[in-house]
């Protein structure tokens, strides 16, 4: 079996949603150089809604993957929908991914709710602390 | 496809296939057994182990024949290191930047009470032989030192660091696995006592290797069993594959010249066209090197991403990135030079064969700058350091 899934691949040679949106109303970035992946997310919030999404991403094939299919399922979603997207979810509309590149996944899901969280910090909307937990998949992130 | 990784293996050479097929079809025998088949592939165990004896400037009776290099190596530093264990000798020197055949097993001898010294390699990723004379002390059971770096292709002062062993009466293993057929050796003139080599790196077969070791040295067995390789290694020989390997370490060797030269002409090309890429930098010793290494690391992106797109170009290659090793850290090598580790997730192996051609050449090179300005593109570490904001590393 290949290291990845089609769908992994498909996302990976064509990620959907890269580039930067200059005037975004949240950002988030998680991860870090040391371990090799850095996410970058950018959303255009209209009426609750993810009206757009951007992403950069450093690192590996299914980093990028992730991202790019991350920033797929939460286009056009109201937030309170945004904020329940989990890693599994990513990892399941990637057709799966290898144990040892989980994390990736999780990453996604971090970054979308750092550019979420964000957004709601700069709005001055008060936010429940349930939504954002900190990240303990691994010690090195956020380094 | 391009192939450039064959410091991972090689193709196989038609005069080693050749040379096998017959010890598959009909002399298949057991060079164990009394009758003719088997007698006949004992035959030619025995003109394959002086076939390679011969190669390396060694006798016959000081070639075991071995599963690979990886075996090779665990049998060579655990024969050392009993032999010094019956002396009170439990002091190794080695470098921090061997094969975990070496490093592993190393560290498993550290559990049972060997104390192991691995020596830094400095930024060009080689050590001097000034180095080993300083670190051999009284109770030093063993010097175990690669002859050429697998990843970055540096090649070792083998045969100084052999003088100072001999003059010190300490043993010297090395791990020839990447210099067999590709770099000229000669175990007398270069004082090597133990050595391992592989011969898939040479257009041999995959599972087989050969251990020298030097007349008078005793190996301890690792696989007990049967009373193969005159006890010292278990198990029915492969012999197949050991009639593969001596036919392509002799062709390799009587082509090694030949082969040095066009290969380190295609080499420098690369590592001179690569060089070009803004934030590189080449690892590993631009000097001494082996013929065939090309080793970058781009700044601002990850390795694994960059084999996947090199991969759908057709061009195969290697990385040192966590990624591409399925741990959280990337290659201890490219850590021993003091690559950080942003910088050694984005490294880049590719290692030629005389089988490579100049369009071969011509390719990775305007393959591999335009997946590093693609990737580069969607990287927010990259931008950030263009910005400004972080600090360039390379």
């Amino acid at each position: 079996m290949a290291l990845y899934s089609e769908k992994v691949m498909d996302h990976f040679r064509n990620p959907r949603n890269v580039g930067v949106i200059e005037d975004a109303d949240g950002i988030g970035e998680v991860g870090n150089a040391v371990c090799g992946d850095i996410m970058k997310i950018y959303l255009k919030i209209e009426d609750g809604i993810v009206s757009n999404v951007k992403f950069e991403t450093f690192g590996c094939g299914s980093a990028i993957a992730s991202s790019s299919m991350a920033t797929e399922l939460i286009k056009g979603k109201p937030l309170s929908e945004v904020l329940k997207l989990t890693n599994q979810a990513v990892t399941e509309a990637l057709g799966g991914l290898p144990a040892h590149k989980l994390h990736c996944s999780v990453l996604a899901e971090e970054a979308i709710r750092a550019a979420v969280k964000d957004y709601y910090d700069r709005q001055g909307i008060a936010c429940d602390p349930k939504d954002f937990p900190d990240c303990n998949f691994c010690e090195s992130c956020h380094g | 496809m391009i192939y450039a990784d064959n410091a991972a293996t090689t193709k196989m050479s038609c005069t080693a296939i050749d040379a096998m097929l017959p010890y598959m079809n009909e002399l298949y025998g057991n060079p164990s057994s009394l009758y003719g088949l088997g007698q006949r592939a004992k035959e030619a165990l025995e003109e394959a182990r002086e076939r390679i004896a011969a190669c390396i400037g060694a006798s016959p009776k000081e070639i075991t024949f071995t599963s690979g290099g990886s075996e090779a190596d665990n049998q060579a530093i655990r024969s050392a290191a009993l032999l010094g264990a019956r002396k009170e000798k439990r002091h190794i020197i080695s470098t921090a930047f061997e094969h975990h055949a070496i490093l592993h097993t190393l560290k498993k001898l550290e559990g049972e009470g060997f104390e192991v010294e691995l020596l830094p390699v400095g930024e060009l990723g080689t050590i001097t032989a000034q180095q080993v004379a300083e670190a051999i002390r009284e109770d030093t059971a063993l010097v175990t030192i690669m002859y050429a770096n697998n990843e970055i292709g540096s090649v070792l002062p083998i045969p100084e660091i052999g003088a100072v062993c001999r003059g010190r009466d300490v043993l010297f293993h090395t791990d020839a696995v990447q210099a067999a057929g590709h770099l000229p050796i000669d175990v007398k003139a270069q004082n090597i006592d133990l050595l391992s080599l592989s011969a898939h790196k040479f257009h041999g077969p995959k599972g087989a290797g050969v251990l020298y070791a030097r007349q008078g040295i005793p190996l301890s067995s690792i696989i007990e069993g049967g009373a193969q390789e005159r006890g010292k290694r278990a198990g029915t020989e492969n012999v197949p594959a050991i009639v593969g390997m001596a036919a392509a370490l002799e062709e390799a060797c009587a082509h090694m010249e030949e082969n040095t030269t066009k290969v380190s002409a295609l080499r420098d090309r690369l590592i001179a066209g690569l060089s070009q890429i803004p934030h590189s930098a080449l690892n590993g010793d631009p000097v001494s090197r082996l013929p065939g290494n090309v080793n970058f690391c781009f700044e601002g992106i990850e390795g694994e991403s960059l084999l996947l797109l090199l991969d759908d170009r057709g061009i195969c290659a290697s990385s040192g990135s966590a990624c591409t090793s399925g741990s959280l850290d990337p290659s201890h090598v490219l850590l021993a030079i003091g690559r950080p580790h942003e910088a050694a997730h984005g490294s880049l192996r590719l290692s030629l064969c005389e089988e490579n051609t100049e369009a071969d050449v011509d390719a990775i090179l305007k393959a591999v700058p335009e997946i590093v300005g693609y990737l580069r593109n969607m990287s927010p570490l990259w931008k950030d350091k263009v910005s400004g904001q972080k600090e360039f590393v390379l």
